[in-house]
């Protein structure tokens, strides 16, 4: 490991660390025992309630169904600002890849070796587009990507409501009929070893995500353009390298990311298409996800478990009596710490001499 | 005056450095670059604080704690950047910050006066309601002298202050300097050229590396001297070099135009031809066309007329990597915005051009072993010094070697043509020495090098031919052993023509 990637990893091991401090904290203040937040983190991901000494390995399951869609999506935020773009709209790309998925489920007939990696494709192809429209607006008319992603992000949301409602239909205003039995990620297996949890093999394209990821930025000539125009889009050009092409196809591939999360949640943890009041936030969650895990592949990986983790105890914390936005207060006080970058590393460089100093001297 | 000693332990930027320099002369501070030269006017000016050592102002112990302190101390800075607000009149910009003010309203008619008073006391020769964006470099320069003078600024550090001024000007400033210096005041000048030192210096103080290597009176001082104790050996300040033997027309650029930045014509109907085996130079003022030829020439600007051809193949249309792959190579003038990315390792920025190709890729994956070879030929052949070899983070190196990292990739590439743009700005003698001795090699090898440079020296060292850029035209072309700084000074600024 680089040197480089090492302080990478401290830093947000470190931020995470002062995040749990301050959520501590303010447990105290509300005259609780930080103890039990402990114990409802520990419970959430591995089932095992060391207050009540009982162990459910449905916890277990719960606790990925909540860290595969925001995995994804920080991919898909991590990828583009590999680029040096900003993808605000993984919210929006989340939805039309839903969408999608919603459709080919729905209107298709197929066997499920078939259909499964259709709506896959469909939903992250969908995906794909909704992030190359604003990149190709940046790379042609160089409108930001920020603005454009957000607006895609309402656009998204209504235009799922809209079909849901109105084309497809719904059984209750809000669901659409369940998806047939071939379009399912959902397996009796993963579920029956979790004790009935939801969770499915939705897993498998989410780590394959990792993967691909790591993959394509690391190792490959297209990453390596990627990274080239992320770091320094005018040394790229200079280079030969095509700027514009290259932040079109980033965008396209963060929001296949994105879209892939739309699929996963549409036929591996729901089973129906939605429609909805407002964005859920898959999206934000990508932000700070990318952000802590420092926008590489398996830090995203890590960090996406880290805030799954908060995401799957928030409900225990509050049946033990601790508010769940404690849960929030956490998650948002690491994104804090992280993006306090430099004022924690002087923090640590300061520790780290401190603490070298009187061996320095006995060495004089 | 003066009496700093300073120790930056953790990176020992100036390690005990003494500057003492007396009142109403000239001292100028000579030191390559990283030798620590700006360390120590930044803690003199108030920007940094010394980790040990002091400052004694007219034999008082002082605290510079920032840069106002500094100005009421009487120490005023001429940037090397000027920080001028260019819709404003000269008297506006001297004024900023301590407005005379006339109950409300701004006072200005009292300013332009003593603003007026100061330029003819030194012989300054300001119009004070002139606006800066119509005056020349040199006249704005003097505008950044006038704004220390009306704060009342004793002790003057000017750093490098000729980067950006013609031959002629340069004179002028080193009378203005003298000028300066009989009314009383005290010039500090920071500068790597040997030449205006002899020229203008009472004293001279050398660092190198951080550390005080001396202080000698210039008079009995001689350049070479001068050179070894600021590099620490000896010094070819000449370039040794064959009779060209020019070939056939490598690079034809005919009737190009280019826009600028703002839009309006900045090259043009432009035409030149650089053969093979030779050195063109191009030399002009700063900001008369050469950026965007160079641009326009490697396919990063847009080109409006004309044509470009390389070996006889028009390239005028064609995208960055279809020139670099037909033969073209490019040293660029800003090699941390252009010719670097600074967060790649340097072995990744010595493939940026070919990393999609063999032995460093094979069906589109990146063998790391390869790049990582390559690299290692590279930093052993061009004598690249990097903290860490390959792995070294390019940021981190120093400007020299970044720049040697560059070279090495752009000869490398063995391209035909070469433009080479501003190779050798911001460095130390010795590595200007390697770099010139490298592109005349490859001239030597038949390649065609069009040398832009800022650097008269340079140009008039290097080059072959030298060809002068006036306002995006070019105003003459001249044998680079027939002419001298006179000549080419003249051109530069657009008073004389001489084609042929």
């Amino acid at each position: 490991m680089t040197k480089a990637k090492n302080d990478k990893l401290v830093l947000s091991l470190v931020a995470t660390g002062l995040g749990f401090l301050l959520g501590a904290i303010v447990i105290i203040g509300t005259g609780k025992n930080p103890f039990i937040m402990l114990n409802a983190m520990v419970f959430g991901t591995t089932g095992i309630n060391i207050a009540k000494g009982i162990f459910n390995a449905r916890y277990i399951g719960e606790f990925f169904i909540q860290a595969m869609p925001i995995i994804l999506t920080g991919l898909s935020v991590g990828f583009a600002f590999r680029t040096g773009l900003f993808n605000i709209g993984a919210e929006g790309q989340v939805l039309v890849g839903g969408l999608a998925a919603t459709i080919i489920g729905l209107g298709v007939r197929a066997p499920s070796i078939v259909h499964v990696p259709m709506i896959i494709l469909g939903a992250m192809l969908a995906g794909a587009l909704w992030g190359a429209l604003p990149g190709f607006l940046k790379a042609r008319y160089n409108v930001h990507e920020v603005v454009v992603t957000i607006m895609m992000n309402y656009i998204g949301l209504h235009l799922n409501n809209h079909i849901v409602r109105n084309i497809i239909g719904t059984t209750d205003g809000v669901k659409t009929a369940v998806f047939p039995k071939t379009a399912m990620l959902s397996s009796e297996f993963l579920a029956g070893v979790t004790n009935g949890s939801r969770l499915n093999w939705g897993i498998v394209p989410t780590v394959l995500a990792v993967f691909v990821f790591w993959f394509l930025i690391e190792k490959t000539t297209f990453g390596f353009g990627l990274r080239a125009v992320g770091f320094n889009k005018e040394g790229a050009r200079y280079a030969g390298m095509k700027v514009e092409r290259n932040v079109m196809t980033s965008m396209a591939i963060a929001g296949a990311f994105a879209g892939l999360a739309g699929a996963v949640m549409a036929i591996g943890t729901f089973g129906f298409g939605r429609t909805l009041p407002a964005a859920e936030g898959y999206g934000f969650d990508g932000i700070a996800v990318a952000l802590v895990g420092g926008n590489a592949a398996f830090g995203i990986m890590l960090s996406g478990l880290l805030f799954g983790m908060l995401k799957a105890a928030a409900p225990l914390m509050q049946s033990a009596g601790i508010p769940k936005e404690i849960g929030s207060i956490i998650q948002a006080s690491i994104v804090v710490f992280v993006a306090m970058k430099y004022g924690l590393e002087k923090l640590l460089v300061l520790m780290g001499r401190k603490s070298r100093e009187p061996v320095e001297g006995s060495a004089v | 005056m003066l009496d700093i000693t300073k120790d930056f332990p953790g990176i020992r930027a100036n390690d005990a450095v003494t500057l003492q320099v007396e009142k109403g002369s000239i001292h100028a501070l000579l030191g390559e670059n990283g030798a620590g030269k700006s360390t120590l006017m930044s803690i003199l000016f108030g920007l940094y604080q010394p980790d040990a050592g002091k400052i004694r102002i007219r034999g008082e112990d002082v605290r510079i704690t920032d840069p106002n302190v500094a100005n009421r101390l009487g120490i005023g800075m001429v940037h090397q950047h000027f920080k001028l607000v260019h819709n404003f009149t000269v008297t506006e910009n001297i004024i900023l910050g301590l407005e005379p003010r006339k109950g409300l309203v701004l006072d200005t008619k009292r300013a332009a006066k003593r603003v007026a008073e100061i330029s003819k006391l030194y012989g300054l020769d300001v119009d004070p309601d002139a606006k800066i964006e119509d005056i020349t470099v040199g006249m704005q320069q003097r505008v950044e002298i006038l704004k220390m003078l009306y704060r009342d600024a004793e002790l003057l550090i000017f750093d490098e202050p000729t980067a950006v001024l013609t031959p002629q000007e340069i004179r002028e400033l080193m009378q203005i300097m003298k000028r300066l210096v009989e009314e009383g005041k005290t010039i500090l000048l920071i500068t790597h050229k040997l030449k205006e030192i002899k020229e203008a210096a009472d004293t001279c103080t050398v660092l190198r590396r951080g550390r005080l290597i001396g202080t000698v009176p210039v008079a009995s001082t001689s350049e070479q001297q001068l050179a070894e104790m600021m590099v620490g050996r000896e010094v070819n300040f000449h370039v040794d070099k064959k009779k060209a033997k020019p070939g056939e027309v490598a690079l034809a650029i005919e009737n190009l135009e280019v826009k600028n930045a703002k839009g309006v014509m900045g090259v043009k109907k432009l035409s030149l031809e650089v053969r093979k085996g030779e050195i063109l130079g191009l030399c002009g003022i700063d900001g008369n066309g050469q950026t965007e030829l160079v641009q326009a020439l490697t396919g990063l600007a847009p080109i409006e007329g004309g044509r470009v051809l390389l070996a006889g193949r028009d390239i005028t249309k064609l995208p960055v990597r279809k020139r670099l792959d037909l033969g073209l190579g490019h040293i660029p003038e800003d090699r941390h915005k252009h010719g670097l990315i600074l967060d790649f390792r340097l072995d990744e920025n010595l493939v940026v051009h070919s990393y999609g190709k063999p032995p460093f890729a094979k069906y589109g994956i990146l063998d790391f072993e390869a790049i990582r070879k390559n690299g290692e030929r590279l930093i052993d052949e061009f004598d690249v010094r990097s903290g860490e070899g390959p792995a070294t983070p390019t940021r981190s190196m120093s400007g020299g070697n970044q720049q040697k990292a560059i070279v090495a990739r752009e000869i490398d590439r063995s391209p035909e043509a070469f433009v080479v743009a501003q190779p050798t700005r911001g460095l130390d003698v010795g590595a200007i020495e390697y770099i010139h001795k490298r592109i005349v090699a490859e001239r030597d090898k038949g390649k065609a090098i069009l040398l832009v440079s800022l650097e008269l020296d340079e140009i008039l060292d290097v080059s072959d031919r030298i060809a002068v850029i006036h306002a995006g035209e070019i105003v003459g072309v001249v044998d680079a052993k027939k002419t001298d700084e006179n000549e080419l000074g003249l051109m530069m600024s657009g008073s004389m023509r001489k084609v042929g």
